[in-house]
């Protein structure tokens, strides 16, 4: 009986230590979490924002001055040490959340969380993510200086890892139950890659070639049409373009391939975007030229972007930082100011394969020519490693077969994409963290291929700028749009537009540049462009707001990044008031009826006329392309400028008419339906939400990073706009980076995120500035000229090199 | 001294030594070595060195959160999910601090039983 005491008491003893220690599913393992030793609650740490720290490798010592909103302002006596502090000090402030980043550009959340994400590895591995990565590793090592400072900052993200103990470790790795592990120049690779896909990794082929095969060219060219009857482009409608001597690749007689699959990779969020602009000196109050920036992307914590300023003896730079890239991406140095907001091309295409027997070999030009692998191996958390062998042709991956989404055997799809074909983005930011003036800035441009971005500019000389820039193929009219046929070499990528022809404007007459995602050019610009989704609503109101002041101060500017006016919702909503058959609206319905014809059309936090179009819109869009629900078969609704444009000009179309319903629908029975919908939704909404005044309704949150965990994420965040409006916040989506710059000299700046300087949710700096950012209001970026420590800072840190080294 | 007392603060000062070495689990070592020093009767015999480490660390947990005004404590009161409760999140560590310990003096208890035995 003792025995079997002690043995009971013993097999105990292992079970509690078992239990407590190991992660089971989503739960982490308990005691290693909860313990007061090294678990979470020595995460309840603030910042250190003093003291001495050794590292190795450094040249010189390097101080780091944090002002009060934990913005550290760098001073090295070179560029090596300025990268290597960089990367340092990136990695005390935001470890987790850059090293998470890669993994999941790497397809290696698996490694991390288990089969779980088994899914969308093998998905960003068939993308080549991976390879791509490897590609833009070489052009980066092929230009010395920037492979150097790439390798600083791997160094200087591996000091901090080496400095730290389990106990140090960030709370998600004792979450999730692992640790960190070596920062290399392929982790930075695959950072660039991750916004490459982010910004540049979606397309609408397959979908196309669906809706020509389902409705026919003419239908398609109505729902589609390369240019919309209005376009307000980037690059003003008068602008000449007699100077560019490459013609248009010549169209070949090619037959499009009107093939189909079920299922397409996961694309990014057709909202990624932004808004950029710059004011000439005469249109300045000051007579200075301002500029100001605000990238639209997930709004995430730990907030996407990090603050800081990077000087050595020869260069300045403030601004917002990517956690894994090197230099300021969207900021400003003592000359230049500039800031990127994305420019969508049609820069992905798809060919059909057609493999020989034992599928090795691939039809090109009449001839087999031969398949090379890639074999990747997908480590799995708890299991076996998956392994899967990609076939690659010369446009790219084989990214669907038989393998992959695909039952056919001896048909594939190859992706052509230009986030394959390597290039040394980097390079491009850090020759503009030095930059004095507008040749230094094309200078610098002319290394970017991708993401292709419309970068503003503006300097202390007076100038104004805006290039669109990127590696963009040069295609044949209609090219890319559908799925090609993979064997016929007049439909591989001809050549590339030459880099100084690419759409740009430099002090124009209006006295005003600006980006917003719409289309670049008008029909005038000699290569072909054809229309990637392009936004139609935020550049109107923008260039309007511009057009209609003679002259503009910073409260213009701040006012311009805070508008909500709903341009989208004011070309629709009271066409659909006035034609909608209101006679037989019951009490219920008259209500809100009243209350939608109240609305001025701005998307305030207080109103209920945004909530009401919301739903509105939503219903009447979705019984007007009720057409496009085909099983097993992936399509893209239309644009929603085109849908509005059908609305109001072709109520009586065919596509009106609710499938559905044995009687013919035209567009204001659309709107009566929708409407009445709307009534029931926004009632019921009511009685279990409260009132559906749109900052009730949208409910704006900041989500962390691990699927918006509610215990990081923040909800409820009283902010106005929504997508299609300059404020472009809508639920989980927005300005992630608010910034404005004066060129006086130096610069004076302005800037705001929706996050905080720390990814500790521990720290009181983890989102500290939503608040703020919600209302509207801005930051000063304090720019500081010397390496002294001036009022406005709070501690003073000093990076030394270690002595034994 | 009651020796309930005696093993209460031994378990807690063997406790706190390890712990300035090892890891979490080093409480079992303590509550272990305890219950084979200092014997003790019945369910004192857990519930002695569960009391012990219980207030190690919920004094433990409080001494850091409080500096920082519990701020991740109340994210993982969230997350356990305890209501967003640091003070539940308090005792909750302390809870499973404690019980390890008592499971692990349970069975030193029965092996000093068994030695003395022999």
């Amino acid at each position: 009986m003792k025995f079997f005491k002690l043995l009971i008491s013993f097999v105990l003893t292992i079970g509690i230590f078992y239990a407590l220690n190991t992660k089971f599913g989503s739960i982490p393992p308990i005691g290693k979490f909860l313990n007061p030793y090294n678990g979470i609650w020595q995460n309840e740490t603030n910042e250190t924002v003093d003291g001495e720290i050794f590292i190795p490798g450094l040249k010189n010592k390097v101080t780091v001055h944090y002002d009060e909103q934990l913005i550290p302002h760098v001073f090295a006596e070179n560029e090596t040490d300025l990268y290597k502090a960089q990367g340092y000090l990136t990695a005390k402030h935001r470890l987790w959340q850059m090293e998470f980043q890669t993994y999941a550009a790497a397809g290696r959340l698996s490694e991390i969380i288990g089969d779980e994400a088994l899914e969308y590895d093998r998905q960003e591995r068939r993308r080549g993510m991976g390879y791509g990565a490897e590609k833009a590793l070489e052009a980066m090592n092929e230009d010395t200086e920037t492979s150097k400072y790439v390798e600083a900052y791997a160094d200087g993200v591996n000091a901090y890892i080496n400095q730290l103990d389990p106990i140090d470790y960030p709370v998600e790795y004792k979450l999730l139950d692992y640790k960190p592990e070596a920062w290399t120049p392929k982790k930075t690779a695959l950072l660039l890659m991750y916004m490459t896909k982010m910004l540049a990794g979606g397309d609408s082929d397959m979908q196309y070639t669906n809706a020509l095969r389902l409705f026919g060219k003419e239908r398609f060219d109505l729902l589609y049409p390369d240019f919309y009857d209005i376009t307000d482009p980037i690059i003003p409608k008068e602008t000449n373009w007699d100077f560019i001597d490459v013609p248009q690749t010549k169209t070949p007689n090619t037959d499009v391939v009107l093939d189909s699959i079920s299922e397409t990779l996961e694309q990014p969020n057709p909202d990624n975007g932004s808004n950029n602009w710059a004011v000439s000196g005469e249109k300045s109050y000051s007579g200075n030229p301002i500029l100001a920036n605000d990238p639209h992307l997930g709004l995430n914590l730990p907030a996407i972007w990090f603050i800081m300023q990077l000087s050595t003896p020869n260069h300045d730079a403030l601004g917002a930082t990517i956690p894994g890239a090197l230099g300021v991406i969207s900021g400003f140095n003592q000359h230049i100011a500039w800031g990127e907001t994305n420019a969508t091309r049609d820069v992905i295409d798809w060919y059909k394969i057609k493999f020989n027997e034992d599928g090795t070999k691939y039809k090109y030009d009449g001839q087999w020519k031969n398949i090379t692998y890639r074999i990747e191996d997908i480590k799995v958390r708890g299991k076996e490693s998956f392994v899967d062998s990609i076939r690659f042709t010369h446009h790219g991956p084989v990214v669907f077969d038989k393998n992959f989404k695909s039952d056919n055997e001896r048909v594939g799809y190859a992706m052509k994409w230009i986030g394959h074909l390597g290039g040394n983005n980097q390079r491009t930011f850090l020759d503009l963290n030095k930059g004095k003036n507008y040749d230094d800035y094309t200078k610098a441009l002319s290394h970017y291929t991708a993401p292709a971005q419309n970068f503003v500019f503006a300097s202390t000389e007076g100038d104004i700028a805006l290039w669109i820039q990127g590696k963009l193929p040069n295609k044949w009219e209609g090219q890319g749009k559908f799925i090609m046929d993979g064997s016929d070499p007049t439909n591989d990528w001809q050549g590339f537009i030459p880099q100084q022809f690419n759409a740009h404007v430099k002090n124009p007459e209006r006295g005003f540049v600006s980006s917003a995602n719409q289309h670049p050019v008008d029909e005038n610009y000699p290569f072909y462009v054809f229309n990637d989704g392009y936004e139609t609503y935020r550049n109107r109101v923008i260039n309007d707001f511009f057009n209609s002041k003679e002259k503009l101060n910073i409260q213009d500017f701040k006012d311009l990044h805070n508008n909500n006016y709903n341009l989208k919702a004011a070309e629709l909503m009271p066409y659909m008031l006035e034609n909608m058959d209101i006679s037989e609206l019951n009490t219920e319905e008259k209500k809100i009826y009243n209350q939608a014809k109240a609305w001025d059309y701005n998307n305030n936090i207080n109103e209920v006329g945004p909530s009401i179009w919301r739903y509105w819109w939503s219903q009447v869009y979705d019984l007007l392309w009720d057409e496009f629900e085909v099983e097993d078969t992936v399509l893209d609704t239309p644009f929603t400028y085109q849908t509005i444009y059908l609305l109001k000009n072709n109520g009586d179309d065919e596509f009106m008419d609710i499938v559905d319903t044995p009687r013919k629908e035209v567009a204001k029975d659309l709107f009566l339906i929708g409407f009445k919908n709307t009534v029931d939704y926004l009632n019921n909404w009511k009685t279990e939400n409260g009132d559906y005044t749109w900052g009730n309704y949208k409910g704006t949150y900041a989500g962390h990073l691990l699927q918006a965990l509610p215990a990081f994420s923040r909800f409820d965040i009283p902010i106005g706009g929504d997508r299609n409006i300059v404020n472009a916040t809508s639920e989980n989506h927005g300005p992630s980076w608010r910034m404005i710059v004066e060129m006086t000299s130096p610069p004076t700046a302005l800037g705001i995120y929706p996050g905080g300087q720390s990814g500790n949710p521990g720290s009181k700096y983890y989102d500290n500035f939503i608040d703020d950012w919600a209302a509207g209001k801005y930051h000063s970026l304090n720019f500081l000229q010397s390496n002294k420590a001036t009022e406005v800072i709070i501690g003073t840190q000093i990076l030394k090199p270690t002595t034994n080294e | 001294m009651n020796r309930n007392i005696i093993n209460f603060v031994v378990t807690i000062i063997i406790a706190y030594i390890l712990s300035l070495f090892m890891d979490w689990y080093s409480v079992m070592i303590a509550a272990f070595l305890s219950a084979l020093l200092i014997s003790l009767k019945r369910t004192a015999v857990f519930f002695i060195p569960f009391l012990a480490i219980l207030l190690f660390w919920t004094i433990y947990s409080f001494v850091l959160g409080n500096a920082n005004d519990f701020t991740m404590a109340n994210r993982i009161a969230v997350l356990l999910p305890l209501g967003g409760n640091s003070y539940l999140l308090i005792l909750v560590t302390g809870i499973i601090g404690g019980i390890t310990a008592g499971i692990a003096a349970v069975f030193g208890k029965q092996l000093r039983l068994i030695s003395k035995k022999q």
